[in-house]
């Protein structure tokens, strides 16, 4: 064990879960999603650093890995809790009644947020969330700071006996700073669950006086000291005026004033735990200032409990209300609230080249053989890679985990209803697949819905880096498991039709497609299953196990730009006279999944030897 | 010491390495770093923009037009990117025709070098060699030994080295 405290450049998930192994948590579980997910990775990476017994999982879902940490915090010990913003939804049940009941042990539920959003399906703000479960919640402004705020978490949660909630940004998240690391501690503590039954299993009657006691407690909480929003004084050139801000807001503004020559000017006030918020700094602002700006990600959470008559933010349009709050966002809104002159040089909203499925991508092969099969189809689909399915016109609907399924059912039901119904072709991820696509593939089936599913199996949690999934047979830490089969599952659910397809079989896919459609107009209404399996192109081992061919374009080809525009793989791009398609070398992995693409039979494959 | 950075490609192109390398680079001086990243989505072949802040900042990401040096992966990022550097800015483009900013094409070099990837090192090199830098070729070298894979480091420091030369 080090005693000095060592330096290393980390990035905020990975000083987050490096912290969570110095604060002695031994628990920990969570669903991957991004900006989250490394924070477990780390976890796992780090587990030999860890002076006690370490519990690390990838859960099925969010609600799941709440649960499993939540029971370890009843037992006396550290766990955590880690998803993000959109996790906290699928963990919503269990994270609103923890907040009355409590735990024993310290534990942290850890949602990242992602302002922007740059890979959310919403920018939803987890502090208001918290205010809505009444559940403190910090809101740290660098990576440094998000991992020392976990040792606090921590002794807020065992001081007050309640779940506390860390949560970071996507700045925060994926940023990389020069991080201190500390040694890890050893708490020594032997699981121990204390029967309570009028807590743990609290009836409605045990529920006003549960609440009674939180309020009291949130109370305490609010005007913990050293959780206090932190002062840097202004020099009094601007009386009765503040600023505050929380989050990494904090450090945009920090670095713009240092850069407008406005550091140490103006009173600033730096938010640590934005709920609940401290009674006396809403007073010590009413009284101390008539002018306050508040700069926060992503809704107005600090600005509604300040109730302040002179602030400005979000509430009266000086900050816009949604959206990233950027360094040229802030400077703006500075400039507008302090009255100086402000020149924004606009640059032309460019997007650049815009995200696609990677070559070799079997996700593209299976969309291709669905849009051939049903080029009329309905086509909900889900979260992961495969919703890049939209670049190719193969997915319709991309709503929240598991939804397609439901939403494929929904769609059937309101067509049948007026008599014909179109070929319905939902595609879900296999991890997708067990988070919650079960219960809707059983509530499918009871209810007659005749659509296609088609499971999308690359062996891997592939957008958010490569987790296992449950049919791998393998843990987060990466010893061996039990598998969970796919079909075994499907079949269980009350599916008649199954099929198993390699999609880089493209004819046999296709045939299958229009099988499973004859299937579910036949007379036996039902739900046709077809698992589309082929690995995925981000795990070396699939690429160098499969054939490679050398794929060229010949002479035949009349430059009409279909493979590029309906296939969309990176690796096929037009010459440069613009006239003929050709092939990157660069990144082509030799799959040839894109020669039917072309309907003049101008891409050609021969076997390397 | 204070100096900013954008480091701009698409995804795949080893955007986040040469990031990577950059920021080790300063922790190895003992210069406080922030860098913002790039996850997710995007990552799948779409427009990935890094930012690097060394000396003294609190937050990782660059206001428009504040950027002292770019480090250009993908030339039609130039459209998408060139806002947030500054006017006088140093500009490293890897690229195989004339135009503006330091040009090399890094792409065919690597190519050459039997792995396409190793273009960011390439660029990384000429920056170095530009001295658009705050850090010296054995502090970069330093730096790839620090974080390249072991099967891959000969091939990674040769790329820098090809860059540094050309």
């Amino acid at each position: 064990m080090k005693d000095h405290a060592e330096i290393e450049l980390l990035m905020g998930n990975e000083a987050i879960g490096r912290a969570l192994i110095e604060a002695g948590c031994q628990i920990a579980a969570a669903y991957p999603g991004t900006p989250s997910t490394e924070i477990l990775q780390a976890v796992a990476d780090r587990r030999e650093e860890a002076l006690e017994p370490l519990h690390i999982e990838w859960s099925v879902n969010e609600k799941i890995a709440f649960e499993i940490a939540l029971a370890a915090a009843y037992t006396g010990k550290r766990s955590a809790v880690v998803m993000k913003q959109v996790g906290l939804n699928v963990a919503a049940d269990p994270f609103m009644r923890t907040a009355y009941l409590g735990v024993k042990g310290g534990m942290v539920t850890i949602v990242a947020d992602d302002p922007g959003p740059h890979s959310s399906q919403n920018e939803q703000d987890t502090r208001l969330f918290c205010l809505q479960g009444r559940v403190p919640v910090l809101d740290p402004a660098s990576p440094a700071e998000a991992a020392q705020m976990v040792e606090t978490a921590y002794a807020l949660s065992e001081k007050f006996e309640i779940n506390v909630v860390l949560r970071p940004t996507t700045r925060i998240c994926h940023s990389r700073q020069n991080v201190a690391l500390h040694p890890p501690k050893r708490l020594e503590r032997q699981a121990r669950f204390e029967k309570d039954p009028s807590r743990w299993a609290a009836t409605p009657a045990f529920l006003p006086a549960l609440h009674r006691k939180l309020n009291h407690t949130l109370e305490q909480v609010a005007a913990e000291p050293d959780l206090q929003p932190q002062l840097t004084p202004g020099d009094g050139s601007h009386p009765r005026t503040a600023l505050v801000a929380s989050g990494i807001v904090y450090g945009h503004l920090v670095d713009l004033l240092d850069d407008l020559g406005l550091g140490g000017s103006i009173d600033l006030y730096q938010v640590l735990m934005p709920y609940p918020l401290s009674s006396q700094f809403r007073e010590q602002l009413r009284r101390d200032y008539d002018r306050i700006l508040v700069l926060e990600e992503t809704y107005p959470v600090i600005e509604l409990q300040l109730a302040h008559p002179g602030a400005r933010g979000k509430q009266d349009g000086t900050l816009p209300r949604e959206g990233e709050l950027t360094p040229d966002v802030v400077e703006q809104a500075l400039c507008a609230f302090l009255d100086r002159p402000f020149s924004p040089e606009t640059p032309p909203e460019r997007r650049g080249q815009r995200p696609s499925l990677c070559p070799g991508c079997p996700h593209r092969a299976s969309f291709a053989a669905i849009k051939r099969a049903f080029p009329r189809g309905l086509f909900p689909s889900d979260i992961g890679c495969y919703t890049l399915g939209m670049n190719l016109g193969a997915v319709d609907t991309v709503h929240c985990m598991g939804a397609c399924i439901s939403q494929g059912a929904g769609f059937y039901q309101s067509y049948a209803q007026d008599g014909d119904f179109p070929t319905v072709v939902v595609t879900i991820g296999d991890s997708t697949f067990f988070h919650s696509g079960i219960p809707a593939l059983i509530n499918a089936v009871i209810q007659k819905a005749r659509i296609i599913v088609m499971i999308l199996d690359n062996a891997t949690t592939a957008m958010t880096g490569g987790q296992p999934v449950p049919h791998l047979g393998l843990t987060a830490s990466g010893d061996a498991t039990r598998a969970i089969g796919i079909e075994p599952l499907v079949r269980a659910a009350g599916v008649d039709f199954l099929e198993v397809c390699d999609p880089y079989d493209q004819q046999r896919l296709e045939r299958l497609l229009k099988e499973a459609d004859r299937h579910i107009r036949g007379p036996e209404p039902g739900v046709a299953v077809i698992i589309s399996r082929h690995g995925c192109m981000m795990d070396s081992a699939v690429l160098s196990g499969q054939e490679k061919y050398q794929v060229t374009v010949t002479e035949d080809c009349t430059g009409c730009k279909r493979c590029i525009q309906a296939f969309e793989c990176p690796a096929i791009e037009m010459d440069e006279s613009g006239a003929r398609a050709r092939i990157n070398t660069d990144r082509c992995v030799g799959c040839g999944t894109c020669i039917p693409s072309c309907p003049f039979n101008a891409i050609v494959k021969e076997k390397l030897s | 010491m204070k100096q900013q950075i954008i480091v701009s490609g698409i995804g795949g192109q080893g955007v986040l390495f040469l990031t990577r390398v950059i920021a080790q680079a300063a922790v190895d001086q003992g210069l406080p770093v922030l860098t913002a990243e790039t996850h997710g989505m995007a990552q799948r072949g779409g427009t990935v923009l890094s930012t690097i802040k060394v000396g003294s900042y609190h937050s990782p990401l660059i206001r428009t037009g504040q950027a002292d040096v770019g480090l250009l992966l993908w030339e039609d990022n130039l459209a998408v990117h060139r806002s947030l550097l500054k006017p006088e800015g140093h500009l490293l483009i890897n690229a195989d025709e004339e135009g503006e900013g330091a040009r090399i094409d890094a792409s065919g070099l690597a190519r050459e070098m039997g792995n396409p990837v190793l273009s960011n090192l390439i660029l990384l090199g000429l920056a170095v060699r530009r001295q658009a830098l705050f850090c010296d070729a054995v502090q970069c070298e330093k730096a790839v030994r620090t974080l390249a894979p072991e099967r891959f480091l000969d091939q990674n420091l040769a790329a820098f080295r090809r860059g540094l030369e050309d």
